[in-house]
């Protein structure tokens, strides 16, 4: 059984710390080269198809901006 | 796969917690604060305890906590949120009580208060960030600094002769009959965040259950003043502080 992953990010609540990169053991997440209205590069999915669903992303984000979806497949 | 299949309500593993509000939070970017008030508001929507938990905010940088949980707060005078929850504990002892403190505040300025609620034993839970700084005031020492570590005020770094020695409070603490639960976690990795996520957990059902105080210190990072990327304060944090602040469980009963 494989899962299937995908983060939605709340760019504008993003502050670019890059705690959710590196903690992402897929490499799925990097920091955008643009930046949001506040002047962060926020997080985005770089590899969508990377993600697993595994949620690091989102427990060790500080500022709650990531929200995880999971399918099986 | 397309992404928009996966997005989907039924789906959704890790949504936000719904006792977070929507306030934007005021730390820095990296900030160990969000990731332990994320905890909180997990916890208590977990434990279904929204409408009887009470939480005691600091001086110090998370005196704004009551902008991001939608419980009922307290803001006390600096150092004093063991003694003001002490108070509102033996006033409501059917609520869940919570005080939450940097290093600064409890283990400096409010190390009476802390020391006697422990020494009490009010049933309450103790929430101590310990980042080993000043936050909000700009990063001067605090008791809690390790040696040779830079600061404001010790910018040749922290000499045992002329400032003293690193304060383990949570170790003190851990020797008074009145607390029943003392840990040390962390939360920079997942691993971490997890197991603080347990511990937390854990010390708001001792409460309930009246066996103490419990006392849950959190390593944590600052990376303003630090002078540090999030990411390298991390990483600085493992390397340096866990070695004199290791983790786990130090009292337990």
């Amino acid at each position: 059984m494989a899962f299937k992953g995908a983060i939605v990010v709340d760019t504008e609540k993003c502050k670019g710390c890059g705690v959710c990169v590196v903690n992402c053991p897929t490499q799925t997440i990097a920091l955008a080269k643009k930046v949001n209205s506040k002047g962060y590069p926020y997080a985005y999915m770089e590899n969508p198809d990377k993600c697993t669903g595994c949620g690091n992303c989102a427990i060790v984000c500080p500022d709650t901006v990531i929200t995880v979806y999971k399918i099986k497949i | 796969m397309d992404i928009n299949e996966i997005i989907k309500p039924e789906n959704l593993v890790y949504p936000k917690s719904k006792v977070l509000t929507d306030t934007v939070m005021h730390y820095c970017p990296g900030c160990s604060h969000g990731v332990v008030h994320k905890l909180l508001a997990e916890v208590i929507e977990e434990m279904d305890i929204q409408d009887r938990t009470i939480g005691i905010s600091p001086v110090g940088c998370a005196v704004f906590a009551y902008n991001y949980l939608d419980i009922d707060w307290q803001q006390a005078a600096h150092g004093r949120a063991p003694a003001l929850a002490t108070a509102t504990k033996r006033l409501y002892p059917d609520k869940y009580v919570f005080a939450y403190q940097g290093d600064g505040d409890l283990a400096s300025i409010g190390t009476a208060e802390i020391i006697h609620a422990c020494n009490r034993g009010e049933n309450i839970v103790v929430i101590f960030i310990n980042n080993a700084i000043y936050g909000m005031t700009g990063g001067q020492m605090a008791p809690t600094t390790l040696i040779g570590m830079k600061t404001s005020t010790t910018p040749y770094g922290r000499k045992a002769e002329l400032n003293g020695y690193p304060l383990k409070i949570t170790e003190l603490v851990a020797q008074l009959e009145g607390t029943c639960y003392v840990t040390r976690q962390a939360v920079e990795n997942p691993a971490n965040v997890r197991k603080t996520k347990k511990a937390i957990r854990k010390a708001f059902e001792n409460s309930a259950q009246k066996k103490g105080t419990s006392f849950i210190e959190i390593v944590a990072a600052c990376n303003s003043n630090w002078k540090m990327p999030p990411v390298e304060a991390n990483k600085w944090m493992e390397d340096n502080m866990f070695p004199f602040y290791p983790l786990g469980d130090i009292k337990d009963r």
